[in-house]
């Protein structure tokens, strides 16, 4: 161990070269080698790369510019940001929706995916199977969720205010998605109602996939109850899938816009349903200020990320 | 197999018990009931709107369920459909077309290139992948206005390439076919090479027809996405439009629509539900191997 470390500390500049040179060559060889595999991989790639990777460079330069597309990008520094920050009052409000909604319907959302998918799991298969459809239906059948349009429809035929109504409890139909102060909660409720997506599906798999005799193991060690059988066994073995589900759940919370518009519509009463891309939307298609749009897409970008890379952080630490 | 079924099951029933009280479980099964008729509710108030006569539509108080079911409102759809200036049937056409194009090219694609990423360990690969899986961390909105730029200089816009071509390199359906082909030993592969069968024979061949529940998979999120996709960034030409945009035309009337619209998302819905419910297993096996690994 010590001659070895000895070794290492006597290591000279041309060592590190004939390294380096060695790492090439074998760079080098593996590529040759690899030829048919990137041939495989390249008509995939090339897509990808034109339009998920490259468009985020596009999207950070071009958030330094003044661009409306017909003239060409005029370079503007800090100017987008600065006026975003500091001067688009609308952005703040924009940016303090997408945080209540995200931070509402993010984590509710994943934890109760989980406990669906966790209690789902001890049923037999074909009650199993009926369940997971009706959780995942919501998220998977597009325009359905309109239908919460009739729910909270603002005159008394719909359903809410009529249940209201005939119990007694108010007396005129509330406005439930022109009024700001109901919108947020109404909208919650449907965004959770389809929250039951891709993390769900993958949180089924792999709760069907823990391997029986950890639990029993467990069992003989003293597990009282099932949380602490959950908390010991179960989510240590899942990690994997929380990570995925984590991921899944994170990028479409911040990227809350299509069924608020939908509902409340666009632009939405005193913006209470104005969130970060509603902003982009509004800016990029609607004004064709392409450079100020840009700008706030990079600043969604950055925060999903950032919130990802936070979460996963965080999720490492489970059961540990 | 049939030994299997009958003895393992039975044995694990009784050790699972263990951990459970039996008001526990009332209890937890009580909640999961009741929160699976919340998440059902509205559908069932979609598809009993769907089915109501106008009269029935607008009662106070509300009705949940519908009293005398009429198909009026189907009925209506197809009429509307009739009198559009563009025969309806080029906008299934369009949606059809679009969807089968991208879902199958997209398995393709990504098979390819995720059987690279699983079985090749070439240099670069594990940096390639890991930008795949930094793009399941952002949306599409981040990148729709350069992706707009891109469509204008490649003359794509109002063409079904703009909503065909971005969905065949959708880095979702590469990840879970990766993790999925991983699950592959190397020993058949290598047996296979060392008789001499060619890379594209191994894929073809050999590691396709073991990854049936994958494609399933990404048969169904890329399906998803594209029947879904009103592609209105993109195409103006109303000969091009997709089945959602038109339908969402109908749907966008006034009151007197109000049980077309619910016909409407009714029968966009049937289709998804019904794949999924048919490929649910398969979806469910490839969902095991999702997670993120570090």
């Amino acid at each position: 161990m010590k001659a070895k470390k000895k070794a290492e500390e006597r290591l000279t500049l041309a060592d590190y070269k004939q390294y380096i040179k060695a790492r090439f060559e074998q760079t080098k060889r593996g590529i040759r080698k690899g030829k048919v595999a990137y041939l495989f991989i390249a008509p995939y790639y090339i897509i990808f790369a034109l339009f998920y990777i490259l468009p985020v460079a596009v999207s950070i330069y071009l958030g330094f510019t003044y661009f409306n597309i017909l003239e060409p990008p005029k370079f503007i520094g800090w100017q987008n940001y600065v006026n975003l920050l500091f001067a688009d009052d609308v952005f703040q409000i924009a940016i303090k929706n997408t945080l209540v909604f995200a931070i509402l319907t993010g984590p509710i959302g994943y934890i109760a995916s989980f406990i669906f998918a966790w209690l789902i799991n001890e049923l037999p298969r074909r009650i199993r199977a009926v369940m997971v459809v009706v959780f995942y239906a919501p998220s998977l059948s597009g325009q359905v969720f309109l239908v919460w349009n009739v729910v909270f429809s603002g005159d008394v035929y719909g359903y809410m205010n009529g249940l209201l109504m005939k119990l007694g409890i108010i007396n005129t139909p509330i406005l439930w998605l022109t009024t700001s102060t109901y919108i947020t909660p109404v909208l919650v409720t449907v965004v959770l109602w389809t929250s039951m997506s891709t993390g769900f599906l993958s949180f089924v798999a792999g709760l069907k996939g823990i391997d029986r005799t950890m639990i029993e193991a467990g069992c003989v060690d003293g597990l009282k109850n099932r949380w602490q059988e959950l908390w010991y066994i179960v989510l240590p073995s899942m990690k994997p899938q929380l990570m995925f589900g984590a991921v899944m759940t994170i990028t479409s919370s911040f990227a809350i816009h299509d069924k608020l518009a939908a509902l409340a519509g666009f632009p939405s009463v005193d913006y209470a349903a104005h969130t970060v891309v509603s902003h982009l939307l509004d800016y990029g298609s609607v004004r064709y200020e392409m450079g100020y749009a840009s700008a706030i897409a990079t600043i969604l970008f950055l925060m999903m990320i950032f919130c990802n890379k936070a979460v996963q952080a965080m999720l490492r630490k489970v059961g540990a | 197999m049939k030994q299997r079924l009958l003895n393992k099951p039975r044995k694990k029933l009784k050790k699972r018990n263990l951990n459970r009280s039996l008001s526990g479980d009332i209890t937890l099964f009580l909640v999961l009931f009741l929160m699976g008729l919340v998440m059902l509710l509205p559908i069932v108030i979609a598809v009993s709107n769907a089915l109501k006569p106008l009269d029935e539509l607008f009662v106070f108080p509300p009705r949940f369920i519908v009293r005398h079911p009429t198909f009026e409102n189907f009925i209506d759809v197809f009429r509307i459909m009739a009198d559009s200036w563009i025969p309806f049937s080029r906008y299934i056409f369009n949606t059809v077309f679009t969807t089968a194009i991208g879902v199958s090219g997209h398995v393709v694609l990504a098979s390819l290139a995720a059987y690279a990423f699983a079985k090749h360990k070439v240099p670069f690969a594990d940096g390639m992948f890991s930008l795949v899986v930094t793009a399941l961390m952002f949306s599409g909105y981040v990148t729709q206005i350069p992706n707009y730029l891109t469509m204008k200089n490649l003359g794509w816009l109002d063409s079904y390439l703009a909503l065909v071509v971005p969905a065949l390199a959708s880095p979702l359906g590469l990840f879970l076919m990766k993790q999925f082909m991983e699950q592959i030993p190397d020993s058949i592969l290598e047996s296979a090479r060392m008789d001499g069968a060619s890379e594209w024979y191994i894929f073809w061949n050999m590691v396709m027809p073991n990854v049936r529940p994958a494609w399933l998979t990404l048969i169904i999120f890329a399906f998803q996405d594209l029947w879904n996709a009103t592609g209105s960034t993109y195409i103006y030409s109303e000969q091009l439009k997709t089945l959602p945009y038109a339908l969402s035309q109908i749907s966008a009337g006034t009151i007197a629509r109000a049980g077309v619209s619910a016909a409407v998302s009714v029968l966009m819905m049937v289709v998804p539900v019904a794949v999924f419910i048919v490929t649910q297993s398969n979806i469910i096996e490839t969902m095991s191997t999702s997670g993120i690994k570090e």
